[in-house]
């Protein structure tokens, strides 16, 4: 320490070297410094926290209502003069009526129900039409499916569970009122107050809507019964696509490149080019798949196959690089040891390099998935940005059939023109930040436990 | 060990991969914006009732989807585009060149254009005339001679109209409704308060006063719009001074956030523009690729459920959406059933 302040030749200018107690000017410009560097530290994350926040609560306060959902339990009389006409019972003969046919059933049930409730239809001065309306219109497809199924209990009397209208169930949400209902020709405040009556008749009820996990999407006429399940499926093909394509290719590629390729300008060059493509925006993966898998190799459009590919080939530089650093940093001393004691070079690196990078390996990959499942923009141009109600069949022809993508049902459900399908959007949110959050977490722990500091 | 399998069923996968060539069961369809929810509640109500499976429907404008239709013939092409304009005939040269020959062209209905404003603001009593003097880039003063256009208020255009600042966001020109804006609303209102008479009096020629007429000023008055209803109506939530262009099924579904503006003195509704009384309307339509019929499953099946009456008439769901259904319905029902293509 005397020694450095002798030899120092800035030093011995300075006048005073009192005690280190005593501050300074320049001691407190120093300290001064530091404070405003600590605040400006501080308000960056204030200021990043305060954004996840608000982005956070108008999330959850506008996506949290789609998970629950308003049904109407009713009694519907399975009428054989309007399901049966030849009265054979013969499936082909029931297939004939269109779910228009069944509409009918439904404005019946519902006068019935009011009248068992003790509800005058008369007090509110609806129309019977005005009274069906309250139930979703998938209500009739319901009905059909049932009686497609069971033919045998046409001429019963059975109890079905129905959505209500997206109105009415916005209305116990919150996202309907009295007054908007004045102004709004899809629902009229007469039918909000025959909904408080049925409400209180114990008839409508508001649940957990497992329809809105489960149910494919559904047209702009019937928002209640819209559901993530055909993207849920969708995302999830192309996840197991892009985990069983980019990670063994990703990891031979970064094996060959960081163990055994000769340093020279090609391999530079390849190196600088990986680099390259991670930066490369994933629109351009779009174009690229929709010339070279749709038109070029005539995969099917809307299909998971060619997403998982677009996404592979966007995930391949994340699951490159990533992979090459944690074989970096496994330490040489261990390949060295191996070598001496007779291993080959393969046997060196599959037995004791690649384990000991494997954390790393699968943190780089699961980071790299949960980016590739929050992708939108290169799936627009490969037709993933469709209305399709069809779940695909199991894997591998599964891959083939159309199907949606969670972000992309997200950005499909913000374009549509009923304000329930901004809820859902949001709902969507929700789930797809779930799946990300427990993806980088699982990196995260894997991280934690496996990975070996040396 | 693992590594083994993971390469093993990618290899499995990029087999199955490369030996993709089963057979399209379902019917695939793309197209215009506005005719997406009108296709989306027909495939839903198909597949319902239908053994076949749900027609996969995308938007992208009605020219994206033309384009892809265009593409040429095979399974990895769309067999029906949806359109809120009439095809043109490069399109139909561009088709024909990729082989795409026979084209059968399905009128589905009419589309109001309506203009509306925040709830909460002024009432609008619209002409054409007024939508012109104020979008239109120049005007002809006295003299003939254009002009930059000096209105900064719609009393300026109209003393009738309120004292609000004229603030507009229209489709971009990448949308149908665009060119029915256009041709309806800006051309109209030029030959209505004279303008096309003295822009051709002064000698110019009527195709140069058409696009002067249809030519839309760049001052940050008025904004085109390249999203959906949902961005117009977004940006009218934040300038509650904005007037926004709008397809009479998304206002009628956010009536509790908007007012209408009645055009020529009549009030939008699917009954004044059937009649023809609200001046703003164009014809959707939607193109189906006849060498596909027969081919894939269901198409013939889905074009004729879209035209039917229980659909498309006055009492079907797509009349409750808000699509004008069209008077000479059964018409382009006995086209469909016949498969007549264009030009025949």
């Amino acid at each position: 320490m005397t020694d450095a302040t002798a030899n120092s030749p800035a030093l011995p200018d300075r006048k005073h070297s009192g005690s280190l107690m005593e501050h300074t000017a320049r001691t407190r410009r120093r300290n001064n410094a530091e404070k405003r560097f600590r605040a400006y530290g501080l308000a960056a994350i204030g200021i990043g926290l305060a954004a996840l926040i608000v982005l956070l609560v108008s999330i959850l306060s506008q996506g949290l209502p789609a998970f629950s959902q308003t049904f109407v339990t009713m009694k519907v009389y399975l009428d054989p003069a309007k399901l049966d006409k030849s009265g054979t019972r013969d499936i082909e003969q029931i297939k004939k009526v269109s779910t228009f046919g069944y509409a009918p059933l439904i404005r019946a049930a519902m006068q019935e129900t009011m009248t068992a409730n003790g509800i005058d239809p008369e007090k509110f001065g609806l129309s019977e039409k005005a009274a069906e309306e309250m139930i979703s219109k998938e209500g009739a497809a319901q009905l059909r499916n049932f009686v497609i199924a069971h033919p045998d209990q046409i001429g019963q009397t059975v109890e079905f569970k129905f959505l209500a209208d997206s109105r009415i169930d916005g209305y116990f949400k919150g996202r309907v009122s009295m007054a908007s209902a004045k102004l709004d020709s899809n629902v009229s405040p007469a039918q909000l107050q025959l909904a408080d009556a049925l409400k209180k008749a114990g008839v409508l009820k508001v649940g957990f809507n497992w329809g809105f996990i489960t149910n494919p999407d559904a047209s702009e006429n019937r928002p209640e019964a819209a559901g993530i399940g055909v993207a849920i499926i969708g995302s999830l093909y192309m996840m197991i696509i892009v985990l069983c394509l980019a990670l063994p290719i990703g990891v031979a590629a970064s094996i060959y490149l960081e163990e055994f390729a000769p340093q020279n300008w090609f391999t530079d060059l390849i190196e600088v080019n990986i680099s390259n493509l991670a930066a490369v925006p994933s629109i351009v993966f779009g174009i690229l798949g929709l010339a070279i898998f749709i038109n070029w190799a005539g995969l099917p459009q809307s299909a998971p196959i060619v997403g998982g590919l677009v996404l592979t080939l966007m995930t391949l530089p994340t699951i490159i690089i990533s992979t090459r650093a944690s074989l970096k940093s496994v330490p040489p001393s261990i390949r060295d040891a191996a070598l001496g004691v007779g291993a080959s070079k393969m046997q060196s690196v599959f037995h004791h390099v690649l384990p000991l990078a494997m954390p790393g390996i699968l943190t780089g990959t699961i980071i790299g998935l949960a980016q590739a499942l929050g992708e939108t923009a290169p799936l627009m141009l490969i037709g993933m940005v469709a209305f399709v109600r069809e779940f695909p069949a199991a894997p591998p022809e599964g891959f083939f059939d159309p199907a949606s993508a969670l972000p992309v049902q997200v950005y499909n459900w913000t374009q549509r023109a009923d304000p329930a399908f901004t809820e859902r959007a949001s709902g969507a949110i929700i789930v797809l930040l779930i799946f990300l959050l427990s993806m980088n977490f699982l990196a995260i722990i894997l991280r934690r436990r496996f990975e070996r500091r040396w | 060990m693992s590594l083994v399998k993971l390469t093993a069923s990618a290899l499995a996968v990029a087999a199955v991969s490369a030996t993709a060539a089963a057979a399209r069961d379902n019917v695939q369809v793309a197209g215009s914006s506005t005719v997406l929810p009108y296709a989306s509640i027909v495939a839903e109500a198909f597949g319902e009732n239908f053994d076949f499976p749900t027609p996969v429907v995308e938007s992208g404008g009605s020219s994206a989807g033309l384009k892809r239709f265009c593409e040429g013939v095979g399974e990895n092409t769309i067999d029906i585009a949806n359109a809120s304009r009439k095809i043109k005939d490069s399109e139909v040269k561009a088709c024909a060149d990729a082989g795409v020959t026979d084209i059968v062209e399905v009128r589905i209905g009419y589309d109001g254009i309506v203009f509306a404003s925040d709830i909460k603001g002024a009432k609008f009593v619209f002409t054409p005339e007024d939508w012109y003097k104020a979008l239109a880039a120049e005007l002809p003063d006295a003299d003939g001679k254009l002009v930059a256009n000096p209105n900064t208020s719609w009393s300026e255009v109209n003393a009738d109209l309120p004292n609000q600042k004229i603030l507009a966001f229209i489709p971009g020109t990448k949308h149908g409704t665009r060119e029915v804006f256009e041709e309806k609303v800006l051309l109209a209102g030029c030959e209505e308060a004279g303008a096309f008479e003295a822009m051709t009096a002064a000698g110019m020629d009527k195709k140069e006063a058409t696009s002067k007429c249809v030519g839309v000023r760049t001052d940050g008055v008025s904004t085109d719009i390249d999203g959906d209803y949902t961005e117009t109506l977004a940006r009218i939530a934040a300038n509650p001074e904005g007037l926004g262009v709008f397809g009479l099924a998304f206002y009628e579904n956010n009536m509790d956030k908007l007012q209408v503006a009645t055009m020529s003195g009549v009030l939008p509704s699917t009954e004044s523009i059937a009649t023809g009384e609200y001046p703003v309307s164009r014809p959707l339509y939607f193109y189906i690729k006849k060498a596909h019929v027969g081919v894939i499953p269901g198409l013939q099946e889905y074009a004729e459920f879209f035209v039917s009456d229980e659909i498309a008439g006055p009492d079907g769901p797509l009349a409750a959406y808000g699509l004008v259904s069209d008077p000479q319905l059964a018409e382009t029902q006995a086209l469909v059933a016949a498969d007549k293509v264009m030009g025949e």
